[in-house]
């Protein structure tokens, strides 16, 4: 058998008996070597020292030429899942997988070799660009597959992949610095032995997950399960054609919806350090600032899972109006937070606005199961995930903006991050009224039966 | 059908250990950080 039909589809069809559960973890293979990209600012320092060693030399690497490794990695997940989201879900998981790990393990090999030949080209091309593609199609290879496996809890299925994506980043930095502690020598930091090591360990990881995914067999349901024969309010039945869901006013909502939530979380993401510090002047040390960084890490991928596996029970639209009600009311309690001199209060409002922004992440992919139904779930999840590459624009932005126009008209650093946190609420809300215009889709957008037949 | 039961459990067993002892592995790391530094 060629490699090419083992990774087809028809050879993916689960045999009788195959635990759904398995698929999870095949997801997660995938997801937590990809969210390696959030922790990619470890290499950062030791890439600006690959020719001084021990300090930077004139000839060496700027963090600001740096940060375009990432920032490039992030555009192409973007471009990557909108324009190759079909082909995903019409060549099946494990074809995509196999891809994602060929461009992930790829493009560390290519920028080991970027930094052996000392070019900050090559590392743009092979991390930022293939490295990319990797993750914009490792990211949405297992979403359909999940909700075909669970169409009873399609909101939790979707949570644990993506609660990976969010995990990924507590894997790769501890390994990315005892790697490069194990290839360092005194004239060499080990960068480079460390892209070759992580793409090797990548490739193998999301191997398995690509052995073990398998897709449901035709007319395949969970025990007990009935499947719902009417739609109800916000749940669809049907299918909507990939292409024929952006000319639907709920795409365009829900990518809204996405992008108003993500903007609020990654603006003040960014800016969790320096706004902890600056808001308790001699109270937050550089050092607790750190660990409130990770702290809020971990609340940012438990609130993948707990939100996703919420909106199941609670359904996507109100799911959705959680977080944009409560948000909108705890970025305005933030402000209160610093004048106060509150520490505590300022973690918990932080703890659960980024359990909701991680949560805003997870719910959509089914929020668009709900709407478009699960035949181009995939694709569908693949073109709206340039709200995420818009959101990482605007976010920091807005954010970085308003805090020196106020330091520069005089506003005391302490005071500075107010009028952004009132800003992010009024995101919110006009989130929150995106969230309320959504109603079911037009049945005109639906897909002929014969069409929406998953072909194998 | 009992084989079949035990082998899917040891299938899960594998998988979910597979990658749920890293990511444990990296949320302790974290966290054993985190509280260090509040300490």
């Amino acid at each position: 058998m060629s490699l090419s039909s083992l990774l087809d589809k028809k050879h993916s069809i689960a045999p009788p008996g195959y635990s759904r559960w398995l698929i999870p973890p095949a997801a997660l293979c995938v997801h937590l070597c990809i969210g390696q990209a959030y922790a990619f600012s470890v290499f950062n320092l030791p890439m600006t020292k690959l020719l001084g060693v021990t300090q930077s030399t004139p000839d060496d690497w700027k963090l600001t030429d740096l940060g375009w490794i990432f920032s490039l990695g992030i555009f192409f997940l973007g471009v990557s899942a909108a324009l190759l989201g079909r082909w995903v879900e019409e060549g099946g998981p494990r074809k995509a997988m196999f891809t994602a790990a060929l461009c992930w393990a790829g493009g560390f090999v290519i920028s080991a070799f970027g930094c052996y030949i000392h070019n900050l080209w090559v590392i743009y091309f092979g991390y930022g660009i293939l490295g990319g593609f990797g993750l914009g199609i490792g990211y949405i290879s297992p979403v359909s597959t999940l909700i075909k496996w669970f169409p009873d809890r399609p909101g939790m299925a979707t949570g644990m992949a993506i609660m990976g994506f969010g995990g990924g980043a507590f894997i790769a930095a501890p390994l990315s610095v005892w790697l490069m502690s194990k290839f360092a020598t005194q004239t060499h930091v080990g960068v480079a032995e460390t892209f070759l090591a992580m793409g090797a360990i990548y490739f193998c990881f999301m191997m398995v997950g690509a052995a073990i995914v398998r897709i449901p067999a035709p007319g395949w349901k969970p025990e007990g399960y009935t499947p719902p024969v009417e739609a109800r309010k916000l749940i669809t039945t049907q299918n909507v054609f990939v292409y024929d869901a952006l000319k639907t006013p709920q795409f365009w909502l829900i990518w809204w919806v996405l992008c108003l939530n993500v903007t609020a979380g990654i603006g003040v993401l960014g800016q969790a350090s320096a706004m902890s510090q600056e808001m308790f002047p001699d109270r937050v040390t550089p050092v607790m600032a750190a660990s409130f960084v990770g702290l809020m890490s971990l609340f940012n991928m438990g609130g993948r899972f707990f939100w996703a596996s919420m909106s199941d029970f609670l359904g996507r639209k109100n799911t959705y109006f959680i977080f944009f009600a409560l948000g909108t009311v705890l970025y305005a309690l933030i402000p209160n937070t610093g004048a106060a001199g509150n520490i505590p209060l300022f973690v918990i409002c932080y703890a659960v606005i980024f359990s909701m922004y991680g949560g805003g992440f997870a719910t959509v992919p089914a929020y668009l199961r709900d709407m478009f139904g699960t035949r181009y779930v995939g694709a569908i999840h693949g073109l709206l995930l340039t709200a995420w590459s818009m959101a990482g624009i605007f976010g920091p932005v807005l954010v970085n903006y308003i805090r020196e126009y106020n330091v520069t008209h005089g506003v005391a650093k302490a005071q500075a991050y107010n009028v952004t946190m009132y800003v992010m609420a009024v995101l919110l809300v006009c989130g929150f009224i995106c969230n309320l215009c959504l109603k079911a889709v037009h049945e005109r957008h639906h897909m002929k039966l014969e069409e929406a037949e998953d072909f194998i | 059908m009992n084989n079949a039961a035990s082998g899917n459990g040891l299938k899960l067993v594998l998988a979910w250990g597979f990658v749920g002892i890293p990511l444990a592995w990296g949320v302790i790391q974290t966290l054993i950080n985190a509280l260090k530094l509040f300490q």
